[in-house]
């Protein structure tokens, strides 16, 4: 299987601030009764961006101004709670295509990587400055690049970490596993053998 | 050199080493339920891939299942379709379903040591948070995601990253009214929510030795709200028992191999860890949530705290966003805070043992009026083994609904939800905004003991002095 080799990210970012943004809150648990993702996209932090009559309550999602963004800033532990995969598909699903964070809960971390979804982790005071910059010009250009580890937008530029393992997974197009673990299927047999109780 | 249990169970499943550094990890049990699952599927019938060891994966039903009706089809056409897809699935790839029908049905953190699937030694995955759960038994056992779902259907595998552990003792004795959930709300709120990050936890000492199984269980099952992904206590007699004549333990000589082989798995005396934490049982008292993080507790003799006495601005924040959404007073007592609902199940504290202690002291009182009480057995077992003790009529006298087993109101895919801004004394795990199913919905997490104690005075109330546990 051939994936993307994804090295940057360029487009226009919504910051969504607060830290302990759970999974619940991503995507209430409501919504994850489906049997496809498709469709999860227009849930994405549904009980924070409407009311219980569907209309629009304030949110950076609702914004016109913040329409098309392609990159999502927030703040510490993104992403905690639940390990279900129904929080970086609404994501992915919604338009996102890199997550920029203090820093980002373990298994929700795991689960973009494998969808070809860039973490970064920046410090509070950098995320501030991109925030700043979109919200004089929600139009300018923010670029996401794994390859520099960095966030460059309107001429500046922050430092912003993307994991070692997950960098060179996403740079080198084996975000997904699936093929790298196909072809040690014959080593995962003779692990297998030596494990009592696997036998059949 | 000495090793811990992890690192031994690690080297045991490590297959090899992926061009990222990454381990190729064999997963020996692999465990599904119908909420993560049919995605994976899905994705598997697209690349035409089949399941590598139909045997090692078991299935059940927990999240959707309606625990007050019995018949299909259910009232929820996307429950029903759920519930359809996994049974399709299972049967198409020659999976074992624990379906309603076999009456082996349950949460599947309850079902898989009630098995005796869950075994030490082991690797466990399931595309669910909580199957640090499993941990208990001395298994690495741990959450992943539908792809990695997907990865362990086709290969048995998965790519993962070793973790680094963490040893926390806890020494000395519990108190009389303090349990297990008591434990790891105290070891949460002392470490954070995110003090596990990147960590398994080796839970050891005293309080872990003593503990029973089901104990041990609902201290596994929060490592991950205290931001481990896995967590465990090493096996010793107390697992063995516990496992001895389960249906899928080992038996006759391959019993004893099976014990021999559990025991080389505990850690060595004087192996590494990456960190090491010391706890006193003595300071460990009746711990009730506040807010809207496991770790925002307090001992039921605290007062909720007050954000202007916060010292950090993150923490001040923090506070004030979990009291505005909990509606509750800085500085107030939590005790005597009114409650709606009350809710004793869930893959923490929905145990046979969890119903006997609250069967015990509610026997004769009554739950409050105004107040919705539910007791939901985790698995169909459970409830069949409290229906043989009478638990139940104690329960239904005491003004509980008994219900079917299911997750319940752990979470909001079932009829069983909280209404506007109800508040929930609850047994289970988490308390996020939202998380029982109404949008303002509060969750206070505690033991099932307090949550019988809110139950029957309407308040949080200490369980203590309500039941005047410790002198009888
Ligand atoms: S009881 Fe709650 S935490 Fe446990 S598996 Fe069910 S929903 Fe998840």
């Amino acid at each position: 299987m051939s994936l993307a080799k994804i090295t940057s990210i360029a487009g226009r970012a919504v910051c969504v601030p607060g830290n302990d943004i759970d999974t619940d809150r991503i995507i209430p648990a409501r919504f994850m009764k489906c049997v496809t993702f498709d469709g999860l996209g227009e849930f994405l932090f549904y009980d924070v961006r409407k009311n219980a009559d569907g209309t629009d309550k304030p949110h950076p999602l609702n914004e016109p101004r913040f329409k098309g963004a392609t990159i999502l800033l927030s703040g510490a532990n993104f992403g905690c709670g639940s390990s279900r995969e129904h929080a970086p598909q609404a994501i992915q699903k919604y338009g996102f295509k890199a997550v920029v964070a203090e820093n980002f809960a373990e298994i929700f971390f795991g689960n973009c990587t494998t969808l070809g979804i860039p973490c970064f982790e920046a410090s509070r005071e950098d995320i501030a400055k991109i925030a700043d910059a979109i919200e004089k010009d929600p139009k300018v250009e923010v670029v996401a690049d794994v390859a520099n580890q960095e966030i460059r937008f309107g001429g500046q530029s922050v430092k912003a970490a993307v994991r070692a393992s997950s960098r060179d997974a996403l740079i080198n197009g084996r975000w997904d596993a699936i093929g790298e673990l196909l072809d040690g299927m014959g080593a995962m047999k003779t692990t297998a053998a030596k494990l009592p109780y696997l036998a059949a | 050199m000495p090793k811990s249990l992890f690192e031994k169970v690690w080297d045991a499943h490590a297959v090899r080493t992926l061009a990222n550094g990454q381990t190729q990890l064999l997963i020996g049990t692999h465990l599904i339920h119908e909420v993560t699952s049919p995605q994976a599927f899905g994705m598997l019938r697209d690349l035409k891939l089949k399941v590598a060891m139909p045997h090692r994966t078991f299935a059940t039903v927990d999240h959707i299942i309606p625990t007050d009706q019995l018949v299909e089809p259910y009232r929820d056409p996307l429950a029903q379709a759920m519930m359809d897809e996994l049974r399709k699935s299972c049967a198409e790839f020659g999976i074992t379903f624990f379906d309603r029908a076999t009456g082996k049905q349950g949460i599947v953190h309850i079902v898989g040591p009630e098995q005796g699937i869950t075994q030490p030694g082991t690797t466990i995955a399931c595309g669910d948070s909580h199957t640090s759960t499993h941990g208990a038994f001395g298994a690495i056992a741990f959450g992943i995601g539908t792809t990695q779902i997907r990865d362990v259907l086709a290969t048995q595998t998965i790519a993962l990253g070793k973790l680094k552990v963490r040893r926390i003792n806890v020494t000395g004795k519990l108190r009389p009214g303090v349990y297990a959930k008591d434990v790891i709300l105290h070891i949460i709120r002392v470490l954070g929510v995110n003090g596990g990050t990147g960590f398994a936890y080796e839970y050891g000492g005293e309080v872990f030795d003593r503990m029973t199984m089901e104990e041990r269980m609902t201290v596994c099952n929060m490592s991950i709200e205290g931001g481990a992904r896995a967590g465990y206590v090493n096996p010793d007699e107390t697992t063995f028992a516990y496992l001895k004549g389960r249906p899928y333990s080992p038996t006759g000589a391959a019993w004893d191999a099976a014990v021999a082989r559990w025991k080389s798995f505990a850690s060595d005396a004087g192996c590494h860890f990456d960190d090491v934490v010391n706890l006193a049982a003595a300071d460990i008292a009746p711990t009730v949530t506040w807010g809207i993080n496991p770790g925002q507790g307090i001992s039921i003799t605290e007062s909720i705290p007050d954000p202007a006495k916060a010292t950090a601005v993150d923490e001040k924040a923090s506070i004030e966003e979990a009291l505005a959404y909990m509606k509750l007073k800085p500085g107030a007592p939590i005790k005597g805070t009114k409650i709606d609902v009350a809710f004793i199940g869930s893959c923490t504290n929905g145990r046979l043992s969890d119903f006997q202690e609250v069967a015990r002291y509610v026997q004769g009182r009554k739950v409050a009026k105004g107040v919705k009480a539910i007791a939901v057995p985790g698995s169909q077992i459970v409830g069949i083994q409290c229906e043989k003790l009478g638990l139940d009529k104690i329960l239904v006298e005491a003004g509980f609904e008994w219900r079917a087993a299911g997750c319940s109101m752990c979470l909001a895919m079932n009829p069983d939800k909280l209404i506007g801004d109800q508040l929930c004394a609850s047994s289970s795990n988490r308390n996020f905004k939202g998380r029982q199913g109404s949008p303002t919905g509060r969750t206070l997490l505690m033991s099932p003991l307090m949550v019988a104690a809110a139950a029957i005075t309407g308040s949080v109330a200490d369980a203590r002095e309500v039941f005047d546990v410790g002198s009888n």
